[in-house]
């Protein structure tokens, strides 16, 4: 039996990843990710968030470089062996950006279920995980639709809801907020703050700088480098206009008032009350 | 017409026809005869069904078995009009290229002459309406298993007579993302026409589709390689797994039982 270390849930070091001919995606990445942590992943479009948290989920692997996986290295021979495979895609869910690619069933039921029955638990403990699931995100209604008949929205919760009835520990999430209206975002950032909770562990890319603010607890920024810039807490990286410039977070706008040219960043520091 | 709404009018129709044709959640849900069966029962009463139409070669008996057909569909709610309509869809593509002309080139009895010379035969004409019949009979009830029968449990039946788990799940994906992509045909070419001012020449739409086409395929590539990941992710380990959902009742094995006589009796007539 596989016994995995719940103290040091990711172990990167000198991570790299190469996309074919050599494109690079990730250079020299090296970061721990500890029980708990909330943490957003940043950088402008290409640095490489979505090909990290894919390593950081075993489906890809690295071309450099060390992966542990709860004190295991994650290779594609450890998921190979039975028992770890099946204890790693019980403790990591990853949220795909674009919930087309994971609703592949034929009925929002069947999406909700598909992770559990791989995991060989009994049939009732299936349903019982499938109803849970759909009940958390308040999706019942939708349980016999198949996917095509969902909206934006509501592909992006049955989504959710598919890896969240694994029971993970560590909830991966590709630009989780991403095509949501404002109220289905702050709605599914309630939920995941929440969720949280209790001692969960939470790695989300993301583009939308409030969403940082309200989730996360720490900051991890990819450059166009494809290396790591920054790794702290989220106040250190929100209040410097100039680092947030420096790493595409934020775009310097330009308008002419008569002959005089004036430059400001666009981020916003009022909030609403 | 002009070649471009040609084009536009065949993209959107395909996909609207596909949509209706295959997805007919109002009509499953019907509280109708066969929707209170249980899938398997049906699968295989079809499967028997289309047996026996390929063994009958009595064309009343297959003109009768259609009447039952459409009997069985009026007591499964499916307005006569869209069984219909959705039979006739299908038969031309599948009988038009071998039945018109075994018309002319059956040899036999002269049923049509112009002059001397004999056009089409009676043996000719048999043969093609055994063909339309068989076909038509066979597709009928193909399209009642369809259209009184979800998918899902379509599916779970498969996999209840062994089908192969693969297969199963190839042919639940198809059905899934055959509308994503045919939906994205339809945006590629809205997108088109939404930067286009006059008119393009046949030539030119014919090279824009064989283009479309080999867009749609690289996407379905990609999509198929992220569907695997994304289903790596929750634990796949290439073995189809399902919750068999499907109960057999008393009324189960009454149909069964009707089948069973009703296909005795046709081919016991068949060999009178």
């Amino acid at each position: 039996m596989t016994t995995l270390d719940t103290g040091r849930i990711f172990e990167a070091t000198n991570l790299d990843y190469d996309y074919p001919g050599n494109i690079a995606a990730l250079r020299q990445v090296s970061l721990i990710i500890g029980p708990g942590e909330l943490v957003a992943l940043l950088g402008a479009n290409g640095s490489g968030k979505s090909t990290l948290l894919k390593l950081l989920d075993g489906l890809i692997f690295p071309s450099g470089g060390q992966l542990l996986a709860f004190g295991k290295p994650l290779s594609e021979k450890a998921l190979r062996e039975g028992h770890f495979v099946l204890e790693f895609r019980r403790r990591v869910g990853l949220v795909f950006q674009d919930p087309d690619v994971q609703l592949f069933s034929s009925t929002v039921w069947d999406e909700v279920i598909f992770g559990p029955l791989q995991l060989g638990i009994s049939k009732d403990e299936v349903v019982s995980r499938g109803s849970e699931a759909l009940k958390l995100l308040n999706i019942t209604h939708l349980r016999e639709r198949p996917p095509y008949r969902l909206s934006g929205g509501e592909k992006k919760k049955v989504a959710l809801a598919s890896v969240l009835s694994l029971h993970p520990q560590v909830l991966l999430l590709d630009e989780p907020t991403t095509g949501l209206d404002p109220w289905s975002q702050g709605n599914l950032i309630d939920f995941l703050i929440g969720w949280a909770d209790g001692g969960k562990s939470l790695v989300f890319s993301t583009q939308d700088l409030d969403t940082v603010e309200e989730l996360a607890t720490r900051v991890i920024v990819l450059g166009a480098d494809h290396g790591l810039v920054a790794d702290g807490k989220p106040e250190e990286f929100l209040s410097d206009p100039d680092f947030l410039l420096r790493t595409n977070l934020v775009h310097e706008h330009s308008h002419r008032h008569k002959e005089l040219v004036h430059r400001h960043q666009h981020i916003h520091d009022h909030r609403h009350q | 017409m002009k070649s471009d709404d040609f084009l536009s009018k065949n993209i959107s129709n395909i996909t609207h026809a596909l949509e209706s044709v295959i997805s007919a959640e109002d009509l499953c849900r019907a509280p109708g005869l066969l929707q209170g069966l249980d899938a398997r029962v049906k699968v295989a009463t079809v499967v028997l069904f289309i047996v026996v139409v390929g063994l009958v070669r009595s064309l009343p008996l297959l003109g009768a078995l259609f009447v039952l057909i459409l009997a069985f569909g009026l007591l499964s709610k499916i307005p006569p009009g869209l069984f219909l309509k959705r039979i006739l869809i299908f038969i031309p593509i599948f009988t038009a290229v071998i039945a018109i002309p075994a018309l002319f080139v059956t040899p036999g009895e002269p049923l049509v002459t112009a002059g001397s010379k004999v056009i089409i035969t009676e043996q000719g004409a048999r043969t093609a309406g055994l063909l339309v019949l068989r076909v038509t009979d066979s597709l009928s009830f193909g399209i009642l298993l369809i259209l009184t029968t979800r998918w899902t449990n379509i599916l779970a039946a498969l996999r209840w007579f062994r089908v192969p788990s693969l297969f199963v799940a190839v042919l639940g994906m198809t059905y899934r993302y055959i509308f994503l992509l045919l939906h994205t045909a339809n945006s590629m070419f809205l997108a088109r026409r939404s930067r286009t001012l006059g008119t393009f020449s046949g030539r030119e739409n014919r090279r824009w589709l064989g283009q479309a086409l080999g867009t749609t395929m690289a996407k379905s590539q990609q999509l198929s390689e992220e569907v695997y990941l994304a289903m790596l992710s929750r634990g796949y380990r290439d073995e189809g797994l399902a919750l068999n959902s499907l109960t057999l009742r008393r009324r189960d094995f009454l149909w069964v039982a009707f089948a069973l006589a009703i296909a005795s009796v046709l081919l016991w007539s068949n060999w009178l």
